[in-house]
């Protein structure tokens, strides 16, 4: 194994196994280099990289988590899973694809944190429980935590997968029993990328690797260094329900005529005014589909605290929206800020001028049929 | 008895499990521990909160095994209120659960434990001429067995060991003496490995239609969220419907044309592990799939029973409201129980974190002490092994036509005896049964869902008493399914609205599970002992016996405590 990880094959090395023609190699270099931002003379210096730097190794590890992210990752639809984790980057250690388990596998992640020390990515899913010494995750009799520590203090940079290792997810919902706290509470001295979701969509999980691969860089963050490219705007913003919350058509009732023409979902407790992820825009599963489409409210699995943010059939505030807002007892206890600010903003961009009743056929109906 | 063998981080499975093991000079298995290494109290999150919310928390259990809690989750909800869900909310999450159940048991073989029958290395060898006729032979109609197909596939294998970066497959078992398979057959299976990964993510797009995404899709309590309508571009109508059956049509060609002829050919070299892993040799299967509604458990397409003893010859019933029958204790867990008290049902769960293992790190755990994050879980005091077996066997013992039909094909084929299913090899053989039924069940759903669409029903959710102003002020339900790994039970008590208690007992916390106060081992710890080991530096044997079970540790670290606000006490000796 020693010899054999001397000799790793460069971008350029693994495009001519490709069926890539140098022609083609050199077109893509000269789109990197402007796409980089950089001047044409610097064309055969990103030529030289592309074609000497070998596979970016990756390590993924796994503390407290569910493993969705894992799940969610190998169902990218493009770039495939298997050409990312054979063509694109070294997965060198993770312990729920690894062929190698006990003494073998903790080898590879020592030499890892050796021979690529400073060079590799370290991917987390889930979190580490940092309550009673750490004791609620142990892998190969150590704590995840310092497992978790010793593997970023050697890596380049690392990705925060999911909610669980972005910010906490469902075992940090109060009261948090493991003291379970996600990467960046953890993990000061490295950038961390964060790419929440319960999971991401698989898209944007393998679009980032593809960033960075394809640029050589990491792309631009947000404040909560989530990349901007997947997490820079609300779902309501995009969602192909918008006219019906801006018409003041809304589901009153689950599979009621509103639901069955797919009018919004505010008022089942939809959480896409405050939510920011891709899911209305990129969709999930090669496009078949998103929460909203199949007729359910967004949870909100992107945001910091989703879980505290519920009961999730609660619409979001008490902010009155004129001539819809017919129930008044049942509207939301929880006012986060940030779901204030975000339909409040809605309430002052429009005026509603009539309210649209949903057709009672159906919900006269409901049930009948049981 | 020579020094004891540690297996830690178990890889290719859900979560954390460590395995330790005692072999004598020939370096066969004399003693065995399994040990769950992680804890996240989801059960002690969900106190006080919202029953209608309860399925998306139990959801995150896990997330390779998704959907199963949810549905679980649901149907204690609505056992505990009284909701009956319209047959068409009936039917779509039996179609939910057969696209799980198809897709985790194809990713279980493929991904999870193939390599542990296929040498990687050896698959170089594999000349691809004759990797194309071995195909052909096995699978007449699969298009890609060429001998095209085969070079290039060798060609990008060659190129990627090669490149000596060998990512997932470094530092592996690779020739060691217990691999069977001549290189042809290694080559194919490698090409399968990847054709599997790249269909299972077409399969799981019937969730993302009916639930909004895939994993965690989205389910509801009273019916399902998704809307059925012909009119309705939004909706589910005539495109949607005619997508998911695509779906469902190339899930049988990969079953039957690709997963069932490589299971069979592989065993064919492995028939010998037909005498090794059998273990405890009582299995517990809940059932599942009501072909009429979930209260009438002989509507079931998985029948519900329990085997004791390897005695096909007798299914006994089981009851989940009985206090007396299932139960947990934590003799060996990482728990305390208050005093004088051995095993609760899970109506009166009662869980408190107690960790009295060794401080980390450590190298050893000690058996004869609490050893394990999982609790133990015990039918009528016995320990049961659950999953594909349990179910088929279960299924075979009923009598039901289906079952006999494809498990005496495969024992025909395969030339052993029914006594070849109590092992390693019946377990990994009775997923991929289990899966041919499953595919040919998720046809026969659909086309009932289409029927009563055709007929005029488009009910998905009955809201009449969604309101939780219409409950009982206090109630307690259950919901059982099967996840692809085994039997799953949830149990609920609701007072006032909010949950006041909930338990749920996993599939991998019954096979996992630490031994019991009488010493009673787990069917993980069963089944290792007597395995043989080829080189004792190399796990191998004990991979494919606790891959077999297919683990999924997220799901079996589950506690829950009625009082979730004073939790752990912790002591680290």
């Amino acid at each position: 194994m020693r010899e054999q990880l001397v000799r790793r094959p460069s971008t350029w090395e693994v495009l001519q196994d490709r069926g890539i023609e140098r022609r083609d190699f050199l077109k893509f270099c000269m789109t990197t280099t402007a796409a980089l931002g950089l001047e044409a003379a610097l064309v055969p210096r990103v030529v030289e990289a592309l074609e000497t730097q070998p596979r970016l190794p990756v390590m993924w590890m796994h503390g407290l988590e569910c493993t969705c992210c894992s799940e969610s990752f190998i169902r990218s639809a493009h770039p495939l899973v298997a050409d990312i984790v054979f063509n694109m980057i070294s997965l060198d250690y993770d312990d729920t694809l690894q062929a190698a388990a006990g003494h073998q596998v903790e080898a590879i992640r020592k030499k890892m944190m050796q021979e690529y020390d400073g060079e590799y990515v370290l991917a987390v899913e889930g979190n580490a429980p940092t309550k009673d010494g750490g004791v609620y995750c142990l892998v190969a009799g150590e704590t995840f935590e310092s497992q978790l520590l010793e593997a970023a203090a050697h890596a380049k940079f690392v990705i925060a997968w999911g909610s669980c290792a972005s910010n906490g997810c469902v075992q940090a919902a109060y009261p948090n029993p493991t003291g379970a706290k996600p990467v960046r509470k953890l993990v000061f001295d490295k950038p961390v990328i964060n790419v929440p979701g319960c999971p991401p969509i698989s898209e944007v999980m393998t679009g980032l690797l593809t960033y960075v691969l394809t640029f050589g860089k990491l792309p631009e963050l947000d404040r909560q260094n989530r990349p901007k490219a997947f997490y820079g705007h609300r779902i309501h913003d995009k969602c192909y329900r918008r006219a019906h919350f801006d018409a003041g058509q809304f589901v009153e009732r689950w599979d009621d005529g509103g639901a069955q023409k797919g009018w919004c979902l505010y008022k089942m407790g939809c959480r896409g005014p405050t939510t920011y992820n891709a899911c209305s825009s990129m969709m999930w599963n090669d496009g078949t589909s998103f929460p909203i489409g199949s007729g359910h409210g967004c949870i909100g699995c992107s945001e910091d605290n989703f879980w505290d943010d519920g009961p999730f059939y609660e619409r979001l505030t008490s902010i009155p929206l004129p001539g819809i807002d017919s129930t008044p007892e049942t509207v939301g206890k929880v006012a986060a800020g940030a779901a204030l600010l975000g339909v409040a903003g809605h309430a002052a961009a429009f005026a509603i001028k009539h309210r649209n009743d949903p057709p009672r056929d159906k919900e006269m109906a409901e049930g009948g049929a049981s | 008895m020579s020094p004891r063998i540690v297996v830690d981080p178990v890889t290719r499975i859900e979560g954390h499990l460590r395995i330790e093991a005692n072999l004598d000079d020939a370096g066969v298995v004399q003693e065995a521990l399994s040990s769950g290494t992680m804890w996240r109290g989801i059960e002690v999150i969900l106190q006080g909160r919202d029953p209608r919310d309860a399925w998306a928390f139990t959801e995150r259990i896990c997330g390779v095994c998704t959907t199963v809690h949810a549905l679980a989750s649901i149907r204690a909800v609505e056992n505990a209120i009284g909701i009956e869900i319209p047959d068409n909310a009936n039917i779509i999450r039996n179609m939910m659960f057969l696209t799980q159940m198809v897709q985790d048991h194809v990713v279980h073989f493929y991904q999870l434990h193939a390599l542990d029958w296929v040498d990687v290395v050896s698959a170089l060898a594999g000349d691809p001429k004759e990797t194309a006729e071995l195909n052909q032979a096995i699978s007449p109609h699969w298009p890609k067995a060429t001998p095209g197909y085969y070079a290039d596939v060798k060609a990008t294998l060659k190129r990627f060991v090669d490149s000596g970066q060998l990512g997932i497959f470094a530092n592996a078992y690779w020739g060691n003496a217990s691999y069977k398979l001549p290189p042809a057959a290694n080559l194919m299976a490698v090409a399968h490995y990847l054709e599997a990964l790249e269909w299972q993510k077409e399969l799981v797009k019937i969730h993302t239609v009916f639930g909004g995404k895939n994993p965690h899709p989205n389910y509801l309590v009273g019916g399902m969220p998704c809307v059925l309508n012909l009119d309705d571009d939004t909706a589910i109508g005539a495109e949607k419907l005619a997508f998911v059956k695509d779906r469902i049509r190339e899930a049988q060609a990969f079953v039957e044309q690709v997963y069932i002829p490589d299971l069979l050919a592989i065993a064919s070299f492995y028939t010998d592990w037909a005498a090794i892993g059998g273990g405890l040799g009582s299995y517990l299967a809940y059932g599942d799939l009501p072909r009429t509604t979930l209260a009438d458990p002989a509507s079931y397409l998985i029948p519900r029973g329990v085997i004791l003893d390897k005695n096909l010859a007798e299914v006994l019933p089981v009851d989940p409201t009985d206090l007396e029958e299932i139960t947990e204790a934590v003799t060996h867990s990482w728990y305390r129980y208050p005093d004088g008290v051995q095993a609760l049902h899970p109506w009166e769960g009662v869980t408190e974190p107690h960790y009295t293992g060794p401080k980390p790190p450590f190298r050893n755990l000690d058996e004869t002490k609490a050893y394990s994050w999982l609790k133990t879980p015990r039918w009528k005091g016995r320990a049961v092994e659950v999953g594909p077996l349990a179910r088929m066997l279960v299924g075979y013992a009923s009598g039901r036509d289906d079952f006999k039909a494809v498990v005496d094909a495969a024992l025909a084929k395969l030339g052993v005896p029914a006594t070849a299913l109590f092992s390693t090899l019946g377990r990994t053989a009775a997923r991929g049964l289990e899966t041919q039924l499953c595919v040919g069940w998720l046809m026969e759903e659909y086309e009932r869902l289409v029927a009563n669409v055709r007929a005029g029903n488009t009910a998905t959710a009955d809201t009449r008493k969604w309101d939780p102003k219409t409950w009982p002020a206090e109630c307690r339900g259950y919901g059982l399914t099967e996840a692809p790994r085994g039997a799953l039970g949830h149990w609920v008590r609701i007072q006032d609205g909010k949950i006041a208690n909930y338990q749920a007992i996993v599939p991998s916390t019954w096979n996992a599970s630490p031994r019991d106060a009488s010493g009673q081992r787990g069917a993980y710890e069963a089944a290792l002992l007597g395995t043989p080991l080829s080189d004792p530096e190399q796990p191998l044997e004990i991979l494919r016996t606790i891959h077999s079970f297919d683990p999924c540790l997220a799901c079996a670290s589950h506690v829950f405590g009625p009082d979730g606000r004073e939790l752990a006490s912790v002591r680290v000796r």
